[in-house]
C-alpha cells in the first residue's frame, strides 16, 4: 500500500512568537523552523506501518518556499521513500495559501500518485485552522477519521480511534480514507544522522501550484494581526486564608 | 440571509455550547436557525425551541445519524446552506471534525474557532496557541464558521417557543461506521461549562495525588483539569487536558495547582476571569497572569483550602 504524507514547515513550536510591529503578520526571519508537530506525528506512523510491513512506499508532500524542501528532508530522514514539493513563495501561515487551496493542491496530487491512504496532522500550529485534511476527504469523497490516537489497518479497512470531548470514538472506515493525528498517536523517533544523510540522496520532485490547476488567491484578507489582550497578572497572596479572604471579597468568586 | 447554527446535542437534550454559538450567531443576523441532526432527536428539537432568541429549528432524524458522522451530516448542511448567508457550529471536537468537510464541498474557505464578530464579514480568531489575533474578512457568498463557545455568553435556554420544520437526511454515504465510544463518566461540571476549574500539573506528581485535586473541586463544585504534562505522564485521562491542543476554558475561576504554566497550557485558560495559581517554584510562568498567586508546597495548601471552604 502506497500512502501519502503532507507536511508543513512552521515557526518551532518553543521558539515565542512576536506580532510585527506594523501588525501585518508573525515575525518570520531568522525565526527557528520546524517540521508541524502533528506532521511529525503522520510520518512516524506512516513510518511503523511500512515498517510493520503493511506499507509500501511513503510519498511526504510540502508546500512553500524552497526552504520547505529541509521539510520533505526531514520527513525523509523519519522514513518518507520519495518527496514532492510545490513550490510557492505565499505565506504559508496565514493570508496566503489558505487550507481550501492546500486541500485543492493535496487533491491534484492524489490524482496523480493514487496513495491507498492518506496520514496528515489535524492542524498546523501556525494558522491553528484543523481543516485541511476534512477538506481533502470532501474533495476526494473518502472517509475521515480526525484526531487519531490510534490506527489500525486491515485491507480495506481502517479502524481509527478519535479523541473527542469527553473521551474516545473509535469508527471504522472504507479505505482509501484520510486520518488525521492527535498528540498521542505516537512518538516521533529522534533522526540519525546517517538517516539524514541518506535522505538527501532520496528523489524529490518540485511542481508549480499552476501546474497542478490550483488558484492561491485567498478568501480571507487579513485586516490585521494583534497581539492578544494583556493580563494583568503577577499578584501574590501570603496564605491559604489571604487567598480566600480576596476570592470571596475581592474576586468574588467563591 | 438568515444564520444557521449546527446545534450539539446528545439527541435528547442540547449541548451547553450551542447557547454560546447562538449569541454569536445573533451578532451577525437577528433570524437565526438551529439545525439539529440525529436519531430520535425530537427531544433535543423541542429543547433547541426553547432557546431564547432564535426563529426557526431544522430537525433531520434518520437512523443514520446516530453518531454524527461526517460523511453523512455534511451533505445535510450543505443543502440547508441554499437559504442561509453563514453556517455556524461550536469549535469542538464535532464542530471541528463536520464543518470543513461541508465548506470544501460548497467551495468556501471556512473560518474556524471566532472569538469576536466585527460585522457579517470581519470576525477575529486566535492564531499561534492564541499568542496572535488574527481579523480576518471573508470574501466568500456563503461564511462557513465555528465558534468559540467561551468568547461569547450563552443565551436562555428558555422562554422561545420556535416552530420545528422536518428536512431529509441524505443518506448513508457508506463510507465510515459507529464500532464504539468509551466516555469518561464524572458527577462534576463538564470542563467547557463550569464557572470554577481545578486543575493540576505535573507538580502533583502521581494519579493518586490526583485525588487533593478532586477533593478540592468537589468541595467548590468545580470541573478537574489538567496539563498536558500530568496527562503525558498518565495522572488523568487524555479529556481532562486544558491548552491549546486540548480544551479551551473560560470560568469565572481558574485555580491552577503544579502547573507551570507552558505557552501551550496557558492558551486553553487565559481568557478565565480570575486565575489562581499554587506553585512552589516562584519562577513559574503561571504567576505571571494569576491575580492570585501563593508561592507554597501545594501538598501543604491544597487540603488547607479544601478544610477551611
Amino acid at each position: 500500500m502506497k500512502v501519502l504524507v503532507p507536511v508543513k514547515r512552521a515557526i518551532d513550536y518553543n521558539v515565542k512568537v512576536r506580532v510585527k510591529s506594523d501588525e501585518s503578520g508573525v515575525e518570520q526571519t531568522n525565526v527557528k523552523m520546524s517540521m508541524n508537530p502533528f506532521d511529525e506525528i503522520a510520518i512516524e506512523e506512516a513510518t511503523k506501518l511500512k515498517e510493520a510491513g503493511q506499507v509500501t512506499e511513503i510519498v511526504a508532500v510540502t508546500i512553500g518556499p524552497d526552504k520547505a524542501q529541509e521539510t520533505i528532508r526531514t520527513a525523509m530522514a523519519i522514513g518518507a521513500d520519495r518527496g514532492i514539493h510545490v513550490q510557492t513563495d505565499a505565506p504559508t501561515d496565514i493570508g496566503g495559501v489558505e487550507p481550501l487551496a492546500v486541500a485543492k493542491t493535496l487533491k491534484a496530487i492524489v490524482e496523480k500518485e493514487n496513495p491507498d491512504f492518506i496520514i496528515m496532522g489535524k492542524q498546523s500550529i501556525d494558522d491553528d485552522s484543523n481543516q485541511t485534511g476534512q477538506m481533502l476527504a470532501a474533495l476526494l469523497g473518502w472517509a475521515q477519521g480526525t484526531f487519531a490516537s490510534e490506527l489500525k489497518i486491515d485491507g480495506d479497512k481502517a479502524t481509527v480511534t478519535r479523541e473527542i470531548d469527553g473521551g474516545l470514538e473509535t469508527l471504522e472506515l472504507k479505505m482509501p480514507a484520510i486520518i488525521t493525528t492527535d498528540l498521542r498517536l505516537n512518538e516521533p523517533r529522534y533522526v540519525k544522522l546517517p538517516d539524514i544523510m541518506k535522505a538527501k540522496k532520496k528523489q524529490l520532485d518540485t511542481m508549480t501550484p499552476d501546474e497542478l490547476g490550483v488558484d492561491y488567491t485567498p478568501r480571507l484578507e487579513v485586516v490585521k494581526v494583534a497581539e492578544p489582550a494583556e493580563r494583568v497578572g503577577g499578584g501574590k497572596v501570603a496564605d491559604i486564608d489571604e487567598l480566600i479572604d480576596k476570592l470571596k471579597n475581592e474576586a468574588k468568586v467563591i | 440571509m438568515s444564520v444557521l447554527v449546527i446545534a450539539e446535542h446528545d439527541h435528547n437534550s442540547i449541548k451547553p455550547v450551542t447557547l454560546n454559538v447562538v449569541t454569536a450567531a445573533r451578532k451577525i443576523d437577528a433570524d437565526v436557525h438551529v439545525l439539529i441532526v440525529g436519531t430520535d432527536c425530537s427531544g433535543a428539537a423541542e429543547a433547541a425551541s426553547r432557546i431564547h432568541g432564535i426563529t426557526k429549528v431544522l430537525k433531520c432524524d434518520a437512523p443514520e445519524l446516530s453518531h454524527r458522522l461526517a460523511e453523512n451530516l455534511a451533505p445535510i448542511i450543505v443543502e440547508a446552506a441554499a437559504n442561509y448567508s453563514h453556517i455556524m457550529a461550536p469549535a469542538s471536537t464535532f464542530g471541528k471534525n463536520v464543518m470543513p468537510r461541508a465548506a470544501a464541498l460548497l467551495d468556501t474557505q471556512q473560518i474556524s474557532d471566532i472569538i469576536a464578530v466585527h460585522d457579517a464579514d470581519t470576525f477575529d480568531r486566535p492564531v499561534y496557541a492564541g499568542n496572535a489575533v488574527a481579523t480576518v474578512k471573508s470574501s466568500d457568498e456563503k461564511k462557513l464558521i465555528t465558534v468559540r463557545g467561551t468568547a461569547f455568553d450563552a443565551v436562555a435556554n428558555d422562554g422561545g417557543n420556535s416552530p420545528i420544520e422536518d428536512i431529509a437526511s441524505k443518506g448513508d454515504a457508506g463510507l465510515s461506521s459507529f464500532v464504539k465510544q468509551e466516555l469518561s463518566e464524572s458527577d462534576r461540571p463538564e470542563l467547557t461549562a463550569a464557572k470554577i476549574v481545578v486543575s493540576g500539573g505535573r507538580g502533583v506528581g502521581s494519579a493518586e495525588n490526583f485525588a487533593l485535586i478532586e477533593k478540592l473541586a468537589d468541595k467548590l463544585g468545580a470541573a478537574v483539569g489538567a496539563s498536558r504534562a500530568a496527562v503525558d505522564a498518565g495522572y488523568v485521562p487524555n479529556d481532562y487536558q486544558v491548552g491549546q491542543t486540548g480544551k479551551v476554558v473560560a470560568p469565572d475561576l481558574y485555580i491552577a495547582v503544579g502547573i507551570s504554566g507552558a505557552i501551550q497550557h496557558l492558551a486553553g485558560m487565559r481568557g478565565s476571569k480570575t486565575i489562581v495559581a499554587i506553585n512552589k517554584d516562584e519562577e513559574a510562568p503561571i504567576f505571571g497572569i494569576a491575580d492570585y498567586g501563593l508561592v507554597a508546597d501545594l501538598f501543604d495548601v491544597v487540603p488547607e483550602l479544601e478544610s477551611k471552604l
